[in-house]
């Protein structure tokens, strides 16, 4: 149902994964899940190594923070966040060591580890889902007990444009991939493990099916690799309205949280570091990078050759659910999937509606954009919330369609909060 | 190219998603017109210079009352998203040839001011402000809208030799009027006026002459998504059913190329903003136009009923939307569409 295929445009696809030095000074929020924040466990001056623990997970829903150099914490404050705008950040500075923490990078035999000791292990690792939504893994591997997983998904998909971080790391690591995904099998008791991938990424299926995995091949589409437009895509299921993936006895995992996962149970080493796609026509080069979380992103862009020109835009993730960012100061964190830099920045009026229904069209839920908006607009939220404003998952189909340029991802989303905070009165 | 490190004033932040389309609002008016184009010069080709000015007259018209209301009501004169050309367009194809040249002034300056532009303009009318425009005429002037016929170049009126002061649609309905009955049914039942039906060599409004013309223009729009099959494929095929199903003398092919049918379901049923947005909706739409101008034309008092049958059903819209809502992803089909 629905979904868009715009332009491509993964000019990256083929540039191998660099690693990019140690930057001189990491800023790393507390806040880079969904979730509680982690509560910090460092000072002011306390010296830290890399992959030490620098943040606890609180409560169920969060992960902790790990330190992503070696070096000294020079302060904890507020700094600019790529999503949340701000948040408490742990500024290290680094003493260009890179000393890994006590018991991290050594190689473990984990063959014999018992599903806790797989769970600790992820769950001490900071590991959460690196598709964007940046969920705690541990808890998404830890459904309650009448939930009955019979499917492990593996998303390769990434089916947002212009992103080939994931395809890259598909290609050079899926060994550990694999590995990283057998452990989510063990830990769910799943049956079946699937590699999904879509047919703009053959040769990455190629790879997976060389190694004796199952691999579905998708058609390119956007949004192919949403949990739910995933699981309807390859199993034919469809998960309930409010309701979860195991809901429908699934479990989708991305491609890049599997790597991670295994990273943290065979050689504990916790999630200091991501492949992000770095790319635009406002930067001499473009790469896909292995980047430490914390990265100031302007460092990121110097390692690129820095900006051509005036560049306009520096948007965090991909074209269709990127968040623009007002500063280059803002860090790299475990959600970031893609750096992308523009100079070219088109404004859009927006017209009247005309009810061509494009949106309606393409909607992969199932709603109605053009009338949710118009209630949006006339701020009726509890008309929006019967028409589904709160199954909106934001991929942005409709705007992207809309012949009148209206923004109505936009509307949705400011009604979804809308409502959300009217319940909470 | 020189590499600039500090930007911090100049970054653009906005809310995704950061591509779109290139479709417009006003690219697809133009397409539609595109569309038109054929069928209007052939108008000009068989009514001669009267075709050309009361065209002329209708867009003329039509963007000047766009302009004049936009400016009185303070808001952004749109002339460039071409739906003012467009209705102008579509008014002159649903006028007699004939007609005095005051009544396409008059016909546009409701459909712009009355049936658009006081609903709040392009979006938010009801209507199809063209098909006001005519049904406006239709009720104020019907001895001109409906006797000042002119006979195409190289054809009659009627499509058959000899009978050259009714259309097609008023000869079946009251062909005691002109001769005898039988013998006139007959007449236009035979294949040749078929033909001139098909090839536009017979008299009628300006655009619904050649059958098709407007099929060309209308496939074409299909194909390159501007309209949807749904509304069409459920307005002919409807109207077809009940044009074989119910008593009338004339047969099937007569009744689907005759007055301004497929004008009206490729062109006039089609608009966006007065049809429904969802699937389903746009079938019960397509089918509520055919069954309507079915009985029209059967039973009712006019000759011809599409224009009407759209405009009934254009008000039906809302309520054909609010009772089809698309089923949202993972709704259980048992508890149905909550309205």
């Amino acid at each position: 149902m629905g979904g868009v295929h715009p332009p491509e445009a993964k000019t990256t696809e083929d540039i191998a994964i660099e690693v990019m030095p140690v930057p001189k000074r990491v800023y790393i929020p507390f806040s880079q899940h969904t979730g509680k924040p982690a509560k910090p466990l460092v000072n002011k001056d306390d010296l830290v190594k890399t992959g030490t623990k620098i943040g606890e997970s609180e409560g169920f829903i969060s992960a902790s923070i790990h330190a992503s150099v070696s070096g000294k914490v020079v302060d904890i404050k507020q700094c600019p966040h790529p999503v949340l705008g701000s948040a408490a950040c742990c500024i290290i500075e680094s003493d260009e060591k890179d000393e890994w923490a006590e018991g991290a990078k050594k190689s473990y035999d984990y063959e014999d580890f018992s599903k806790e000791e797989i769970l600790n292990a992820i769950k001490d690792g900071g590991i959460v889902g690196l598709g964007g939504a940046a969920f705690p893994t541990h808890v998404k591997l830890s459904p309650p007990s009448d939930k009955k997983i019979d499917y492990l998904l593996i998303n390769g998909c990434e089916c947002e444009p212009r992103l080939t971080a994931d395809h890259r790391l598909m290609l050079e690591y899926p060994v550990g991939i694999i590995e990283g995904a057998r452990l989510f099998k063990k830990l769910l008791d799943a049956e079946h493990l699937i590699f999904c991938i879509e047919d703009n990424k053959k040769n990455a299926a190629q790879v997976f099916a060389d190694e004796g995995e199952q691999v579905k091949i998708l058609k390119t589409k956007y949004p192919q690799g949403a949990e739910k437009q995933l699981i309807k895509a390859v199993l034919n299921r469809a998960v309930p309205r409010g309701g979860l993936p195991m809901d429908v006895g699934c479990v989708v995992q991305n491609v890049a949280t599997c790597y991670a996962a295994f990273q943290a149970v065979k050689f504990k080493k916790p999630l200091i570091d991501r492949v992000v796609t770095v790319t635009g026509d406002g930067l001499r080069e473009s790469k896909n990078l292995l980047i430490r979380i914390g990265t100031p992103v302007i460092d990121v862009i110097n390692f690129c050759g820095g900006f051509v020109d005036q560049a306009k835009t520096i948007i965090f993730g991909g074209p269709m659910m990127g968040i623009s960012q007002h500063t280059e100061n803002v860090p790299v964190i475990k959600g970031t999937s893609g750096i992308l830099v523009n100079r070219k920045f088109k404004i859009y009026e927006e017209g009247p509606c005309v009810r061509c229904g494009a949106c309606v069209d393409v909607c992969p839920m199932g709603l109605m954009p053009t009338d949710i908006f118009k209630r949006v607009q006339n701020k009726k939220f509890n008309e929006a919330k019967e028409y589904g404003v709160l199954d909106c998952i934001e991929c942005g189909c409709c705007a992207y369609v809309c012949p009148s340029k209206i923004p109505l991802v936009h509307y949705l989303k400011f009604g979804k909060s809308e409502v959300w905070r009217l319940s909470k009165k | 190219m020189e590499i600039i490190q500090e930007m911090k004033d100049i970054l653009i932040v906005s809310a995704p998603p950061y591509i779109r389309t290139r479709s417009s609002v006003s690219l697809a008016m133009k397409i539609v017109i595109l569309a038109l184009l054929p069928a209007f010069m052939y108008s000009v080709y068989i009514f001669g210079w009267r075709a050309l000015v009361i065209t002329v007259l209708c867009i003329v018209s039509c963007m000047i009352s766009e302009a004049v209301m936009q400016k009185m009501l303070g808001k952004k004169i749109t002339l460039d998203d071409g739906s003012a050309v467009l209705t102008g367009l579509l008014l002159a194809f649903n006028l007699p040839p004939g007609v005095p040249l005051w009544l396409p002034v008059v016909g546009s300056i409701f459909a712009i001011v009355f049936a658009k532009q006081l609903f709040g303009g392009l979006g938010h009318n009801f209507v199809n402000p063209a098909l006001a425009g005519r049904a406006f005429l239709m009720a104020s002037w019907p001895s001109f809208m409906t006797k000042e016929w002119l006979a195409p170049r190289g054809g009659t009126l009627s499509g058959i030799d000899g009978i050259t002061s009714a259309t097609p649609l008023t000869l079946l309905k009251n062909p005691a009027n002109f001769g005898v009955p039988d013998v006139i049914i007959q007449q236009l039942n035979e294949m040749t006026t078929i033909k001139n039906l098909f090839f536009g060599k017979i008299g009628g409004c300006l655009g619904e002459t050649s059958a098709l013309l407007l099929l060309i223009g209308g496939l074409f729009l299909i194909i390159v998504g501007i309209i949807d099959y749904r509304i069409v494929t459920g307005y002919l095929l409807s109207f077809a059913i009940l044009a074989v199903v119910l008593p009338t003398k004339g047969i099937l092919p007569l009744h689907l190329l005759s007055g301004g049918l497929f004008l009206g379901a490729f062109f006039m049923a089609t608009d966006w903003v007065t049809s429904p947005v969802t699937k389903k909706g746009r079938w019960i739409f397509g089918i509520g136009c055919g069954v309507l101008t079915a009985i029209i034309r059967i039973w009712g008092g006019y000759p011809e009923g599409v224009s009407y049958s759209i405009l009934l059903m254009n008000v039906f819209t809302p309520v054909i939307d609010r009772f089809t809502r698309e089923k949202i992803f993972g709704e259980k089909k048992e508890k149905g569409v909550k309205s």
